[in-house]
């Protein structure tokens, strides 16, 4: 493979790296014996660094064990505010991701410069990709005013599964944009005076700024898809009762089933949860003081208490907003990687950095793989 | 004069052929289960891209799962396959399988303490009551 890369004189390339006469690899620090001692040592010091990533999520997952332990209709109630087509999507890019990352940590060590470059790339895309799609959710979600506990205001949520674009994800895209177009005017720069490696950074980072947008849409896309489906659901249920509705039900169900295949799993999850409250709510849902989103459905007055669905969201924004934190941590440390590999100063011998990184973003990838059943595929 | 080796990029020898590198040989006494390639384990393509696809699976297991009618074993069903999809994460994309047992130790250790953690919290957590319950004490008298 052709690289971009200084060519040593005829006496480096027989000795080694003889910069200053010790005959060792150039990114041994000089208080190790080998590059394979300096591996190991920093192998196990990202490994600590994972234990203590793992036990810093485990608060969050312990609050949300006991919280659920404690309030199962809460979490049963608020599920439905949670798009679970855009968690799975998540859950595939991140996964896909993963790989791009153990194939960089492989193409580092087999010195496959360009693999290397471009699996990196494809990661920090993928991220961007993720955070895209979160963006969607969260401002999704501030429009609803589902907001963590002390800001949680119930009657809001009576305008649920609106279509249309939050003026906060407008807001939100807006440091993103602005990335957006400095990227692509960096990288035509770069293009126009020839620096090859240059480019190639600015090029992997307009990639990933585009790809947020990409994300954006993606959300959007998946958001109106949802809110079309409800608003022919929701039709169906607002003349009757819950219990004198059912034709009423069927036919919006039937209608469900036509839009999407994803949607009807969601009808049949309404359908499972009414039937499971139908013996436990003692009046019937129009005549109550409190509407229901869903008739059957656990009432806003069952959730709506100083324990209720308001901290399900606040352990919904805190343990996914940690995570997109780490997300974000994650971009900048493949970005300083992405850099070095331009660099060429990856081999079989030095690929510590890239096999360090890896294993924290998949650990990132671990979290949500937990996260994902245990906030969106709530029954 | 070290700082100078991290501030300017080193000169970088050519990609080798696949003769042994000149400058490691000599001096290291390396575990190398590959000759080739020195300590490091390059994983094999179609090992990256199974793992994957088993992952992809999984996933959509897991939300098909979320459809069945499980009632109270929903959660444990849930939770045992995203454990099947991190043992896969972690065995391969993060190489446990090749690694040193003394980082699988460590790592696996931590969720020891996260089972103490939650087991605790949960039991001490089964235990509060709604109100505080007066308990009934008899007041024996001494007197006659």
């Amino acid at each position: 493979m052709s690289n971009t890369t200084i060519t040593p004189d005829a006496v480096h390339a027989e000795h080694g790296h003889e910069d200053h006469g010790h005959g060792h690899h150039p990114f041994q620090a000089h208080h190790f014996d080998d590059t394979q001692q300096q591996y190991d040592a920093g192998k196990l010091g990202i490994w600590l660094f994972l234990v203590t990533e793992v036990l810093f999520f485990s608060g969050m997952f312990c609050a949300y064990a006991l919280y659920r332990a404690r309030n199962p209709e809460v979490f049963t109630f608020a599920s439905q505010f949670l798009n679970a087509n855009l968690g799975a999507f998540n859950t595939c890019v991140l996964l896909f991701s993963s790989l791009t990352m153990a194939w960089a940590v492989r193409c580092a060590q087999l010195r496959q410069r360009f693999g290397l470059v471009l699996n990196l790339a494809i990661t920090i895309g993928c991220a961007a990709l993720f955070l895209g799609v979160k963006a969607v959710e969260y401002t999704h979600k501030w429009d609803m005013h589902l907001l963590p506990a002390g800001y949680y205001i119930p009657q809001f949520t009576q305008t649920a599964h609106h279509a249309g674009v939050s003026p906060w994800l407008y807001r939100l895209c807006a440091i993103p944009a602005v990335m957006l177009v400095a990227f692509a005017v960096w990288f035509v720069m770069t293009k126009i005076k020839g620096e090859k490696r240059h480019s190639e950074i600015a090029g992997s980072m307009l990639f990933s700024a585009a790809l947020f947008f990409v994300g954006v849409g993606v959300g959007v896309g998946f958001q109106n898809a949802e809110a079309a489906a409800h608003a022919a659901h929701d039709d169906g249920n607002h003349e009757a009762s819950a219990h004198a509705d059912d034709s009423g039900h069927a036919s919006a169900e039937h209608a469900h089933a036509e839009d999407s295949h994803a949607h009807a799993a969601q009808g049949e999850h309404h359908e499972s949860v009414a039937d499971s409250y139908a013996m436990a709510s003692t009046e019937p849902a129009t005549g109550s003081s409190t509407a229901t989103l869903v008739p059957g459905a656990p009432t806003l007055d069952m959730v709506d208490q100083p324990g209720g669905a308001g901290i399900f969201f606040s352990i919904y924004y805190c343990m996914t907003g940690v995570h997109a934190i780490h997300i974000l941590a994650g971009m900048g440390v493949l970005t300083w990687l992405l850099v070095r590999a331009t660099r060429n100063e990856f081999d079989e011998e030095y690929f510590g950095p890239v096999d360090y990184v890896g294993l924290y973003w998949h650990i990132v990838d671990l979290i949500w793989i937990y996260l994902f059943p245990l906030l969106y595929l709530i029954k | 004069m070290l700082a100078s080796l991290y501030l300017v990029p080193p000169t970088r020898i050519e990609p080798k052929t696949s003769e042994k590198l000149s400058f490691n040989m000599s001096e290291t006494a390396t575990h190398a289960a590959d000759s080739h390639h020195g300590f490091a384990h390059p994983m094999p393509v179609w090992q990256l891209l199974a793992v994957f696809f088993a992952l992809i699976a999984l996933t959509i297991l897991t939300v098909a799962q979320s459809t069945w009618e499980l009632g109270s074993s929903e959660l444990v069903v849930s939770l045992i396959i995203a454990t099947v999809k991190a043992s896969l994460v972690i065995l391969f994309f993060m190489h446990m399988i090749h690694d040193k047992p003394l980082n699988a130790i460590l790592f696996l250790g931590s969720f020891i303490f996260v089972a103490l953690f939650l087991g605790f919290t949960l039991m001490d957590a089964a235990a509060y009551r709604d109100s505080i319950e007066f308990k009934k004490v008899e007041v024996v008298t001494t007197a006659e």
